[in-house]
């Protein structure tokens, strides 16, 4: 979903890895939450870092829409080096490379846009060492 | 809470039906349930639906169906967990009656998922994933399910084979299933060599895109007792329902289906019996993995050994715990809202000795297991002969 | 002293080779290659846009900086590929270093020197006092018309100068732009590639703003080519720049550091902006660095940089220009290249 109001929404996520922090458990929620499982509606600011590693990964071939020029593309679920997850495509990444503990950063990249006339949605890829 | 029965089943050929509507699919399968159940009237109407909005078009399905069944004013529900709608509205059923709210009631599923394409399908059951942390990344549920398997097979050695044989075994029941939409069989080298849609799953490996319509009449036990029934009634023991985050990166365990565990826990507990006491599962097998996991979250096997009970044959019709005798979601097709509700329907059918060729030996009580999204929410149902 | 505080670059990892692009076109690829001084060039992945870059090229310039990025005060990006043509680039850069809200900010465009520009006017928005720090940058990824010669260099990269007064490691010593308006290469609006004047393109176009942006930021700063460590030009091609080199008398030792081209491509407002930051990667306190860019249209932009004692702090603090344009590239075939740049036709999807 592209709305410009949808990926304004999403940007300090999306663009600076805007994160809350539990302030009675420490747990971290990406995107942050109003309220904690434990209990508490305190939380702190908290950005994630940017280097992890693949803790699940697979190759979509059959693209959703919007996503067909790309295919085959790896996706993952990444584990960054503070313990929080997060799930993303994984870019410049040969298929053969991907595998359980592939070390990864995030990076800037473009993930959708509406069409060519429509707005461009950016976020972040886990991309693996050149 | 009264003690509920199910007194009438019914369901419409799982497939394309092109020349069928979402309300003809449903008043089908309605009209057969309330036929076999032999009653006239219902008090309410509970259906599960996943997105009928999204297929075609079309909402407002509680009382859309309820004027099309002839049964108005009666109320009619409508109710949503992703691809679990179905076993949702047999849950909501069960509680109606079960409070004493309303006696006699017509849970169904239906699901029309062929008006639109290919990629318009694929969008609207991508609603039951995170759409700004997960679909907006550009993942597919063959995709989620794949991360799933490849989690699995690094943490426990569950080989490629092993989601191969689900597929399989899957398609030799529903070979024997006459309303099943796939009745053929499959090879695990065709599966491991069929097209790849999302590595290491393959086409072979997803259940498909279908039509169709599920129904059972429920009532308070004591009054099914008192009626003249065609079939014998059969008691729900048990009825539950738990969630867990629905992106699969935030669950704590990303190869353990929690929302089913908790759920059969639930389950257990109500009905009194422990998972040796089952004979029999209808589960969630939208992709092979899927049942490896289930198996593990039901507690049939211990974490992890899904795939070796599967390759061990603990699964199939003659095996210690026999699943999805129906040809599961893979063979039997999966019209998302109403597969919850034809677990059922297969398993009071097993329970009623019906199953023809796909019969279970001496069983008394099974287990349903459906879920939403990649384990979002999990309701299971458990059935039991009087 | 105003300068750079901080600097950072990148590339993205996959590469065309001159054959593959002669051998659908029927042109022979070692003269191509001879003529051009290159042998092939670097291509933007299908998710990765004049945004994307410059976003990766401020952050690895924030590394070395290390200041807080409330306090950048503007952020100009200039290219000739802006992925929107009616809103700005440096806004996304801003939003994602997070320089926001107090923040100046405008796009720019003049042909390969809109980097340079940028660069220049955050010098002075800092120098003037007016700012504490600001952002230049200079990123591409440019389009050559399928067949045309231009389609053997025109490459993707970018950098990005943060500019300030503390902690300088390259203070701007001196700076002179030369300008007029000559019609070598353009591209009206809703064009899809752009055209150019041919052989017209060298004397009356490069050469001539080259030399006059040299020859008028040595005589502003009474310096000779012999004080100068290091000098980049613009770069749209391997001969081009050692040709102007050696008219103006220049060393190869002096041109080699900052000549990326050869297995680069031209990064248009990239260019000399990479050139200087793979110059500034191993550059020592006390080297003099003269850049000049040069943008079609015409004009260039001149800086002499004067490497400072901070510089050595900093240069190990974000990837080096060379780790992107040297380790293990992708090389890709033309069908994905004219795939990935999106030169084919297809059906709209519903």
């Amino acid at each position: 979903m592209i709305s410009p109001a949808n990926v304004r929404r999403n940007t300090p996520q999306r663009y600076r890895m805007e994160a809350g922090k539990c302030a009675s458990c420490g747990k971290v929620f990406f995107p942050p939450r109003v309220v904690c499982p434990c209990g508490s509606r305190k939380f702190k600011a908290y950005t994630l870092p940017s280097e992890g590693k693949v803790v699940a990964w697979t190759v979509i071939r059959t693209a959703p829409r919007g996503f067909s020029d790309e295919a085959p593309y790896g996706m993952g679920i990444v584990e960054l080096s503070d313990g929080t997850r997060l799930l993303c495509q994984i870019a410049d990444c040969e298929p053969e490379r991907l595998k359980v503990g592939l070390p990864v950063t995030l990076e800037f990249r473009k993930v959708q846009e509406a069409g060519e006339s429509g707005v461009i949605a950016y976020g972040y890829k886990a991309v693996p060492e050149r | 809470m009264r003690d509920v029965a199910i007194i009438g089943i019914g369901m419409t050929d799982f497939g394309e039906h092109w020349n069928d509507s979402l309300r003809d699919l449903f008043v089908k399968a309605a009209l057969a349930a309330i036929d076999d159940a032999g009653v006239d009237r219902v008090d309410s109407l509970v259906v599960g639906s996943m997105t009928p909005g999204l297929f075609t078009g079309q909402e407002h399905l509680g009382s859309l169906l309820a004027d099309y069944l002839g049964q108005g004013p009666i109320p009619g529900t409508r109710v949503e967990s992703a691809c679990a709608s179905g076993g949702l509205a047999l849950r909501v059923g069960f509680l109606e009656v079960a409070s004493g709210a309303s006696d006699v009631v017509l849970v169904g599923g239906v699901e029309k998922m062929t008006d639109v394409s290919g990629a318009q399908a694929t969008y609207a059951l991508a609603t039951a994933a995170d759409q700004d942390m997960e679909v907006f990344h550009g993942v597919t549920f063959p995709g989620l399910y794949a991360m799933i398997a490849t989690a699995h097979m690094h943490r426990y050695g569950t080989k490629r084979e092993d989601l191969a044989r689900v597929a399989v075994k899957n398609h030799d029941n529903g070979l024997l299933n006459p309303h099943a939409q796939y009745r053929m069989k499959i090879t695990v080298d065709q599966v491991v060599n069929a097209v790849k849609v999302a590595d290491p799953l393959t086409v072979l490996d997803c259940s498909p895109i279908t039509d169709g319509a599920a129904a059972a009449v429920l009532c308070p036990l004591e009054m099914a007792k008192k009626m003249r029934l065609k079939k014998a009634p059969v008691r729900i023991a048990a009825s539950a329902h738990a969630t867990d985050t629905i992106a699969l990166h935030q669950r704590e365990d990303i190869t353990f289906l929690k929302s089913t565990y908790e759920a059969a826990q639930k389950a257990y507990k109500m009905a009194g019996v422990k998972v040796s006491d089952i004979d029999f599962a209808e589960v969630h097998d939208c992709f092979t993995i899927a049942e490896i996991c289930v198996l593990e979250a039901l507690g049939v096997v211990k974490k992890g050994q899904g795939g070796k009970a599967t390759r061990d044959g603990l699964t199939a019709r003659d095996g210690r715990f026999p699943v999805n005798p129906s040809g599961g979601l893979k063979s039997k097709g999966h019209p998302v809202g109403a597969t919850g509700v034809a677990q059922a329907h297969e398993i009071v059918t097993q329970l009623r000795g019906e199953a023809g060729a796909r019969q279970l030996k001496g069983v008394k009580r099974g287990l349903a297991q459906n879920m939403g999204g990649s384990g979002g929410s999990a309701v299971v149902h458990i059935l039991e002969v009087l | 002293m105003a300068g750079i505080v901080g600097y950072g670059a990148y590339i993205p990892r996959y590469r065309i080779q001159v054959e593959e692009i002669a051998k659908v076109w029927g042109a022979d690829a070692q003269s191509m290659k001879k003529g051009l001084m290159l042998r092939e060039k670097s291509v933007p992945g299908p998710d990765q846009d004049t945004i994307t870059i410059a976003v990766e090229a401020a952050k690895n310039a924030l590394r070395r900086a290390g200041i807080d990025a409330k306090k950048i005060g503007a952020v100009y990006v200039g290219s000739e590929s802006h992925p929107y043509a009616v809103k700005p680039t440096g806004t996304t850069v801003a939003e994602v270093i997070g320089a926001v809200n107090d923040c100046h900010c405008a796009d720019l465009e003049f042909a390969c020197k809109a980097g340079s520009e940028g660069m220049f006017l955050a010098y002075a928005l800092v120098k003037s006092g007016e700012v504490e720090y600001a952002l230049g940058i200079g990123a591409d990824t440019s389009q050559g018309a399928p067949g045309d010669a231009l389609e053997y260099s025109t490459a993707a990269g970018g950098a990005a100068f943060l500019m300030g007064t503390k902690n300088v490691v390259a203070e701007v010593e001196c700076q002179y732009s030369f300008m007029s308006d000559t019609p070598d290469f353009w591209r009206r609006e809703y064009m899809h590639y752009p055209r150019h004047g041919g052989r017209f393109t060298g004397d009356m176009a490069y050469f001539k703003h080259v030399r006059g942006g040299v020859e008028g930021v040595l005589k502003k700063a009474g310096a000779t080519v012999k004080d100068f460590r290091y000098v980049v030009f613009h770069q749209p091609n391997g001969k081009f720049p050692m040709k102007m080199a050696k008219e103006l008398g220049f060393t190869d030792e002096q041109m080699k550091t900052g000549l990326l081209v050869p297995t680069l491509g031209n990064t248009y407002s990239g260019a000399s902006p990479l050139g200087l930051s793979a110059i500034l990667d191993e550059a020592k306190p006390g080297d003099r660095i003269l850049m000049c860019s040069f943008g079609s249209g015409a004009g260039s932009d001149a800086f002499i940089f004067h490497c400072t004692k901070n510089l050595p702090k900093v240069q190990g603090k974000a990837k080096k220009t060379r780790d992107y344009l040297d380790r293990n590239p992708v090389y890709v075939d033309y069908g994905t290249y004219v795939k990935f740049r999106r030169k084919i036709r297809k059906n709209v999807e519903d």
